[in-house]
């Protein structure tokens, strides 16, 4: 008797965990997703030990570029700001950086190019499945934030993008929330991590975040903001957007965008 | 040897019987002679295999939600978009509505409707991949599927490293490790296993060659593959370890292997369950409950 006792609650358990296809509740329950959630935290830990903070992405040969870069996300900022810019082509696009710095500045889209630059051909990986090999060129994130000067508390930078994620009134003008991402400075001070404005030697097109976007290379495609005019250094992100230090982040996405 | 002496002493139960065996889910063969109790799982192995089966559940239908993101396979570092070895798609009338689902491998196409490339949701034909009933969550939430698959990836691998450590440690390994005289009875063995004629007595001790190749290659073959080619879809750790991305010939190549092992344990779990109802459902699982397995005599050579 035992036996069986032991062998129904198993075959209850088994059910039990049958019935989680169709159930998104579970997905919902608040207590579910703190316990889930606690998995990112290890697999950051665990990622950061082997990766440190100088492992570079592999570098291809223009031989891999990929014939079209597909783009994802938004293709064409709506805004008339951005349209503007789009006729000037971007002859008065700023990137400011303030925040947590000793020098906050702003630098014009010329003042990039003439920083000494980085081209990098890498493999970008879509949060989707997807991947696309493409040669960026820009400056590295890092030279620019040698500029700033990061004060002692500045932890992470936020990017903010020029693309509007709603559009409430449907006029193709958004009514709130442009994209923004964040980094930790581990990966901004990376190599590899550029403000990008050229993708394969021609400068950056519109679908692809013209004139400016972040590269950092060991992370996922959704952490590679686009039409970046933004970079504020804080110490904590929890008073930015949603509080999750992202766009996508704010609808559920990891932070930790490195698997 | 032994297998000869085996065949020679053992009349086979009639097709008759061995039909009624199956319907019964593996009753005795010989309801008249005694089961001798045998101790077959331990604890370590019990517990490991059972958080195992569940871990991988979610592993699959979280894994399948993600998969639903883009639901196309390729081969080599990057995705050729024209070119996908496989891929489910939705075909979609002139008013929007979706009106086929289609599975393409290589260049042949199928009509899979319903199933895959469009399934119901609401009663309403939709775009998907996967059907809702085969993914988790549910509903398209890619968001929520990554967070279920990376958490039970971390269960998954603390299991079956404590399960390899035990193996190790107590020499499981070499229960489970064919041996030469394992790979001479395999046709033997293969014959015996299509007559639905499965060892007895001693034999029925030790796992045969059949079993010791399947779960062997499940155990140390399968689950090393499957969390390496999980680990070369992140692009953290193919910095970290760039042999990973070689060792699969590129992300995408390691997506499609990470895909086919995926089946491959749906494949294994498929046979598994038909072996454990044709070999004798209930001492099947007591004995993967309990620990305890009845043995039937072998016929003619213990008495």
């Amino acid at each position: 008797m035992p036996d069986r006792r032991k062998f129904l609650s198993a075959a209850a358990a088994s059910a039990g965990a049958l019935s989680l296809a169709g159930c998104k509740s579970l997905s919902q329950t608040p207590w579910v997703q703190d316990v889930l959630y606690t998995a990112e935290g290890l697999t950051r830990r665990v990622q950061r030990l082997f990766a440190g903070s100088h492992a570079l992405a592999k570098e291809y040969t223009k031989a891999d570029i990929a014939p079209v870069f597909r783009a994802n996300g938004t293709i064409n900022p709506p805004t008339d700001d951005y349209q503007q810019h789009v006729k000037e082509g971007f002859a008065s696009w700023e990137v400011t950086v303030d925040g947590l710095v000793e020098h906050p500045l702003t630098l014009t889209l010329a003042d990039l190019r003439k920083l000494p630059s980085r081209t990098q051909i890498t493999r970008h990986d879509c949060v989707e499945g997807w991947s696309c090999i493409g040669e960026w060129t820009g400056a590295p994130l890092r030279a620019v934030l040698a500029m700033a000067k990061p004060k002692p508390n500045a932890r992470y930078c936020v990017f903010h993008c020029a693309d509007p994620m709603t559009d409430t009134d449907s006029d193709g003008v958004a009514d709130a929330d442009f994209y923004y991402e964040s980094h930790d400075l581990l990966e901004c001070l990376h190599p590899q991590t550029l403000l990008a404005y050229d993708l394969n030697g021609k400068p950056l097109p519109v679908a692809n975040g013209a004139p400016v976007r972040l590269r950092a290379e060991r992370q996922l495609g959704y952490k590679q903001a686009k039409y970046v005019e933004r970079i504020e250094l804080v110490e904590s992100f929890a008073h930015i957007g949603g509080g999750r230090g992202g766009y996508w982040e704010d609808q559920g996405y990891n932070w930790y965008g490195g698997i | 040897m032994e297998a000869s002496a085996h065949q020679l002493g053992n009349p086979r139960p009639s097709p008759s019987r061995r039909f009624l065996n199956f319907l019964t889910f593996g009753a005795r063969t010989r309801p008249d002679e005694p089961r001798i109790p045998f101790y077959r799982h331990a604890l370590a192995v019990r517990i490991t295999h059972w958080l195992n089966a569940g871990v991988l559940l979610v592993m699959l239908m979280s894994g399948l939600q993600i998969f639903n993101a883009h639901p196309a396979l390729y081969w080599g570092a990057q995705s050729n978009f024209a070119h996908p070895l496989l891929s489910f798609s939705a075909l979609q009338n002139s008013a929007g509505q979706v009106v086929r689902g289609i599975t393409q491998i290589g260049s042949w196409q199928f009509n899979t409707t319903g199933i895959l490339g469009a399934s119901r949701m609401d009663g309403v034909l939709v775009v998907r991949g996967f059907p809702a009933w085969a993914t988790l969550p549910g509903p398209q939430w890619l968001a929520m599927g990554r967070v279920w698959h990376f958490f039970f990836a971390w269960l998954f691998v603390i299991n079956g490293a404590l399960f390899a450590l035990y193996a190790l440690a107590r020499g499981h390994v070499r229960d489970l490790l064919p041996t030469a005289r394992d790979f001479r009875n395999l046709p033997h063995e293969i014959v015996e296993h299509i007559r639905l004629c499965f060892p007895k007595g001693e034999d029925a001790k030790r796992y045969n060659a059949l079993q010791k190749l399947a779960y062997f290659t499940v155990i140390f073959i399968q689950g090393p593959l499957v969390v390496l080619t999980g680990l070369t879809m992140s692009p953290t750790m193919d910095a970290a370890f760039p042999f990973l991305p070689w060792l699969f010939g590129g992300r995408q190549s390691a997506r499609t292997i990470h895909f086919l092992c995926a089946f491959s344990f749906v494949a294994f779990f498929v046979v598994h369950i038909v072996m454990v109802v044709l070999s004798g459902t209930w001492n099947n699982l007591r004995s993967m409950i309990t620990g305890r397995y009845l043995i039937e005599g072998d016929g003619g050579t213990r008495a």
